[in-house]
């Protein structure tokens, strides 16, 4: 009789390190309509559209992290997008360019872009590109090394708020700046094209896209339960601690700069994933998903799905593009001004972007369908074993962040 | 045998602009001793707190706790070495609830790797309780910090510092804004703590500091006036003139 209670009591403790029941379903949610609902009623090349629509999910997702826990605004989540999706480009790039498929070039056996610019060899930065398994490696290590320097240099001189907001944008002017200008070694603005086969395997077939965009879900949902593993953990408190006091954080004996680093390369590592997947289902890169236009775009993603919720930014960036693309197909012209007031718009009305919206909603119908359809609840075994009966709260068996539920 | 003194502060100055905000300034802080700073408006005392806890750097002189010198340890380091300072304005997570503010400052699971897998013993869950009870918050502890009274937050700020067992506390203005009983009840909870540690308060209110004091410090222009028992200092005639008079 006892062992199914304890049984219970350490599955609830386990998805209270997720953030409770309620959030996994709501990822479970996510699940089916990303991987059943949306391949059922989209055609491939739809589809294929959503799965892009789903990287820019990635950035929103480590922007909720960095920018809603956190407190720390990033302009530049495109620089990490785009070193995810530019390390990918460089191995499929390499994989394009065997020698016999640039027979006619002056150097075979190197991207077509190195040879209109005179280049005669591979870069050495192109060599590790050969692998699968170090780009795999570099598509994480580049974008987190990248942020823990900018990280490390910013957070230990406490460089902050907007002046860290600034600094970022103009890193990611940067790198696209970067990126026009050495056309020989990135392929310049047109980026890298023509990506054809990953490991000998066309990937674009309709099957093949099939696969990569359920890989890309699978991703995501992945990345979806780390971000929640993080904000339920004593390390999302510290975040909000931190966004909050962050005085009292430091003079409570944290490093509060070690703190906002690991956010930081953490919600980067996420973006790059984000990129190697959308350069996998595009098949291609190119700077403009770096610069400050993309990066800010990112933003509005995350605003707009609500940047307190790993689950709404989800939604966010799907909607916001979905809206992008039906939008600007009809009114180019328009779109760009719509973005921007959405953006006013989510800012004054609705902070907490459509995650608030909903839970403003969904938690009166919630509790009206608690009362109604009640149900004899295994609370009061659990907590004989957690706490004196004279509570009735025991913290221990609270959710770890139940200031999380009044966002 | 260990040397009385916990805290030495020796010829102390800090300059911002040319201004000397702490003058050539020394101190010693015995152990178990509860010690008021006070002073006019602009004598340094807040500044003094600032310099021993690592949030202003010292031009010049030393401050030696225990056997370290705090004066070029990082922040984090000093809290570690038994150092705890609360802010003059309650400085509390309001988003989070009483419990997790005192979580939170449980002194275990602080670096990044170490707070995202930390586990919540018994043991904590405890201690928790057992802070929550020392300052008269045991029955809210599973509300949001942010619907504290003032008085409470203050409570709660001195808590969570309590939780990390620190050898030297250091409350600037504990009990500015609290009503008459909220006083005596941080006067009393003052008293229990001072056991077995030493405090450094600052403080206005003349009563609170006659409850709580076992020595004075007069600070006048980043300097020390006078020093000594409560009832000397208040005879003392160049203190009443800076300070007590008006």
């Amino acid at each position: 009789m006892d062992k199914p209670d304890t049984q219970a009591l350490a599955a609830s403790r386990w998805m209270d390190k997720f953030g409770g029941r309620g959030k996994l379903i709501q990822i479970l949610i996510i699940a089916f309509l990303i991987m059943v609902v949306l391949p059922l009623c989209a055609d491939i090349f739809r589809l294929n559209l959503y799965g892009k629509y789903l990287t820019y999910a990635f950035v929103a997702a480590g922007l909720v992290l960095c920018w809603g826990y956190g407190g720390i605004l990033s302009l530049g989540q495109g620089i990490f997008f785009g070193l995810g999706g530019y390390c990918m480009a460089m191995f499929l790039k390499l994989e394009a360019s065997s020698p016999e498929n640039t027979a006619i070039q002056s150097t075979p056996g190197i991207p077509d872009f190195m040879d209109w610019n005179q280049l005669t060899e591979l870069p050495w930065f192109w060599q590790p590109f050969h692998s699968f398994t170090l780009t795999l490696i570099l598509i994480v290590a580049v974008p987190a090394l990248f942020a823990f320097l900018i990280g490390f240099a910013m957070f230990k001189r406490r460089v902050g708020g907007v002046y860290f907001a600034i600094i970022t944008q103009a890193i990611a002017s940067i790198m696209t700046i970067l990126i026009i200008g050495q056309q020989g070694y990135t392929g310049g603005i047109n980026g890298i094209t023509d990506l054809r086969t990953l490991m000998g395997w066309d990937i674009q077939t309709d099957f093949a896209k099939y696969v990569l965009y359920f890989a890309c879900c699978g991703a995501l949902l992945l990345c979806l339960l780390a971000g929640q593993f993080i904000i339920n953990s004593r390390y999302g408190q510290l975040l909000i601690a931190m966004r909050d006091q962050e005085d009292r954080v430091r003079f409570s004996g944290y490093d509060v700069a070690n703190i906002k680093i690991f956010v930081f390369v953490a919600a980067s590592v996420i973006s790059a994933i984000g990129g190697a997947f959308f350069t996998l289902q595009v098949g291609f890169m190119s700077p403009s998903f770096v610069g400050t236009v993309a990066s800010i775009e990112m933003v509005i993603f995350c605003a707009v799905g609500g940047r307190l919720s790993l689950i709404g930014a989800a939604y966010g960036a799907f909607l916001v593009n979905l809206a992008k693309s039906s939008l600007s197909e009809t009114f180019p012209q328009l779109w760009v001004v719509a973005m921007g007031a959405l953006f006013i718009a989510v800012v004054m009305l609705f902070p907490r972007g459509l995650a608030g919206l909903v839970d403003d909603y969904a938690g009166p119908v919630r509790r009206w369908m608690k009362e109604t359809f009640k149900r004899p609840q295994p609370a009061p075994a659990v907590e004989k074993k957690t706490a004196p009966p004279a509570s009735n709260t025991s913290p221990d068996s609270a959710p770890i962040l139940s200031a999380q539920e009044s966002h | 045998m260990t040397s009385p003194i916990l805290l030495a502060v020796e010829g102390l100055t800090v300059s911002f602009d040319g201004f000397k905000a702490v003058d050539d300034l020394s101190l010693y802080v015995e152990r178990n001793e509860v010690r008021v700073v006070i002073g006019p408006n602009g004598a340094g005392k807040t500044t003094l707190l600032d310099l021993i806890c690592g949030k202003t750097r010292a031009t010049d002189g030393s401050i030696k706790f225990k056997d370290t010198e705090l004066t070029r340890l990082a922040e984090d380091k000093i809290v570690h070495e038994g150092v705890g300072r609360k802010f003059q304005t309650p400085s509390i997570y309001e988003n989070l609830t009483v419990f997790q503010n005192l979580e939170l400052s449980y002194p275990k699971g602080r670096t990044v790797f170490g707070s995202l897998f930390f586990r919540r013993t018994p043991a904590i869950t405890a201690r928790v309780k057992e802070i929550a009870e020392m300052i008269y918050l045991d029955d809210d502890l599973e509300k949001s910090a942010g619907l504290l009274s003032h008085g409470q937050k203050q409570w709660l700020e001195i808590g969570m510092l309590l939780i990390q067992d620190p050898e030297l506390l250091m409350l600037d203005e504990p009990v500015a804004g609290m009503s008459v009983v909220e006083r005596e009840r941080t006067a009393e909870l003052l008293n229990r703590i001072s056991t077995n540690r030493s405090v450094l308060v600052i403080e206005h209110d003349m009563d609170f500091v006659k409850d709580i004091a076992h020595k004075v410090t007069v600070l006048h222009q980043g300097k020390v006036l006078a020093e000594g028992k409560m009832d000397d200092i208040q005879k003392n005639e160049r203190v009443i003139e800076v300070y007590l008079g008006h």
